[in-house]
């Protein structure tokens, strides 16, 4: 399998405390793939490990290697404005800017220096639809994307990160502050984009896990104890931490 | 009285401890209130008096050249122009917010966004002690640094609107740093993530991002540092030479609403005319502020929105 994502030996320390232990997982090019666990079990920082967003927060230290595409993202060389244009992500608190709908999508592209009024409404337009909101805010995309609802915002930040045309999302939580419905319009909307990006979702629901993603990979203290087919994980689980899990007996 | 219906009828004493909280706080605000407009109705009444009583012109004050009180024009009315000093007041408002602000939002963004947390600490301490310096002390070292500064490399005889917009710069930067600290302080943490997320640099997430999102509050803390520039009596004083009559250029002397003040308070006797146009200068000060005060709330409103 041609792996896209490799992460070997991957520990990463909040001042002295380990909280990945030596992480070695990899993930194929398209699809979705989704990590699970508690609370506090490191899946979180995994996924921001993957466009270096920790590296935001002070006394944080990787080590390993990580390689997207075949490049170390964590040699010296890496530019992180080049990898996070490449490797985007959405937040668990749907975050749009305080501008209009179409400010908001066309923000990557215009910090990219794109200027051509013509792409910007055809991307604006073609990531709007690709996130599943065009049809709501088509008529109002000059409007505050703050007076949308919770649902509508987080797809718009979908947009916003689709519009940039990343190779890998990632997604933080995204459907956790969001009602049901709202959750299974991101649900379809991510099954129609799976084959064109390489998806990795962090979630607590594990019925969304097993609705939506290809491969599953369970986290648990800062380590992966298991990773594989969803199919094969939910069904057939090896490892009794992991049966435990996703049987509901602790988490 | 049966003793159950005795001690549910008559208050406790978390109740009567509240009534008395209530009273000390209601009478705290009713005696502030009281003050703030006994002020106002005095300043007004004297103001007023200026055109009431002395009959003079309110257009003629307002747009009038020629400032001399005590002195009549042909026409036998007191010679009460105030021009010269509203335009010499407005001058070094203006002049030192225009070179305050891009000092303060550069400090402030340092502070917010690039420096350590000892670098913040230091500097936030320097700007307090800014705001700590008696104004008398910034007319001073005016007096003995910048005006022969201003006479030896720029001209003339370096009192004027000029040097007094550099002592009001130093005076009001603290006021507008540390506001416009609070209001990008105020920015979402999770702005900043999703503009560095999506592949902006730290200098574009800046100014695309923080500084639009807090432009509300920069600007507040601007009219708030005009307004302390506009009612700084005794550093400009010092520095601005005094002379009501309409400045021809920045460098030649001038005089402002609160030094025309201070300088002639002392000098007139209560109920003469001269008296009264002092007061009158004193009635667009405190209309003044309390414009800067409407434009500030008008902007917070709108910035919530």
């Amino acid at each position: 399998m041609d792996e896209f994502i490799t992460t070997s030996d991957v520990h990463l320390y909040y001042g002295k405390k380990e909280a990945l232990k030596g992480i070695n997982l990899s993930f194929p090019a398209k699809g979705i793939n989704a990590l699970i666990g508690p609370s506090g079990c490191g899946k979180s920082t995994y996924l921001r490990m993957l466009n270096r967003m920790n590296d935001l927060i002070p006394q944080v230290t990787t080590t390993g290697s990580v390689k997207i595409n075949g490049v170390d993202i964590y040699s010296p060389k890496t530019d992180t404005v080049d990898l996070r244009k490449k490797v985007g992500m959405v937040f668990q608190q749907p975050n749009p800017f305080p501008f209009s709908i179409y400010e908001n999508v066309t923000y990557g592209l215009r910090i990219a220096g794109v200027k051509d009024k013509q792409l910007l409404d055809e991307r604006v337009e073609h990531s709007l639809k690709q996130a599943a909101v065009w049809d709501e805010v088509k008529d109002d995309l000059h409007k505050s994307a703050l007076s949308l609802s919770g649902g509508q915002q987080q797809r718009v930040c979908i947009a916003r990160v689709l519009a940039v045309q990343p190779d890998v999302i990632l997604l933080d939580e995204p459907t956790s502050a969001l009602d049901p419905v709202s959750s299974g319009l991101i649900e379809d909307m991510l099954l129609t984009i799976r084959d064109k990006y390489t998806i990795i979702i962090v979630t607590h629901n594990l019925q969304q896990a097993s609705r939506i993603s290809d491969r599953t990979a369970f986290f648990l203290n800062g380590e992966l104890i298991e990773a594989g087919k969803t199919k094969r994980v939910f069904l057939n689980p090896q490892r009794q931490e992991t049966d435990d899990y996703i049987s509901g007996r602790f988490g | 009285m049966d003793p159950i219906k005795k001690k549910i009828q008559s208050s406790s004493r978390e109740t009567r401890q509240d009534l008395l909280g209530k009273v000390i706080t209601y009478t705290c605000i009713a005696l502030i209130v009281l003050v703030v407009l006994s002020i106002f109705v005095f300043v007004a009444s004297k103001g007023m008096a200026t055109f009431f009583v002395n009959k003079a012109n309110f257009w003629d004050f307002l747009t009038g050249k020629n400032w001399n009180p005590s002195m009549v024009d042909s026409k036998g009315k007191p010679m009460l122009g105030a021009l010269p000093m509203i335009a010499g007041s407005f001058g070094v408002t203006i002049l030192a917010v225009l070179f305050a602000t891009p000092f303060a939002i550069g400090t402030a963004l340092y502070m917010t966004e690039i420096a350590s947390h000892k670098g913040e600490r230091i500097l936030q301490s320097v700007i307090e002690l800014l705001v700590g310096i008696p104004s008398v002390v910034y007319g001073f070292i005016g007096l003995s640094v910048i005006v022969p500064f201003v006479r030896n490399n720029i001209g003339g005889s370096g009192y004027g609107i000029l040097s007094g917009s550099f002592v009001l710069f130093v005076m009001v930067l603290p006021t507008v740093t540390s506001m416009t600290v609070d209001s990008l302080r105020a920015v979402p943490r999770f702005y900043k993530e999703a503009s560095l997320a999506l592949g902006a640099t730290k200098w574009q997430t800046i100014y695309k991002v923080i500084l639009r999102s807090s432009t509300s509050g920069i600007l507040t803390a601007i009219i708030f540092g005009m307004a302390r520039a506009f009612g700084e009596a005794l550093a400009v004083q010092m520095v601005i030479g005094n002379a009501a009559v309409m400045p021809t250029s920045l460098l030649s002397s001038a005089s402002t609403l609160t030094s025309v003040l201070t300088m002639g308070i002392g000098n007139t006797v209560m109920g003469t005319v001269a008296n009264n146009a002092l007061w009158s200068l004193a009635l667009i000060l405190l209309l003044m502020s309390l414009f800067f005060n409407i434009v500030v709330r008008l902007i917070g409103r709108k910035g919530r929105m």
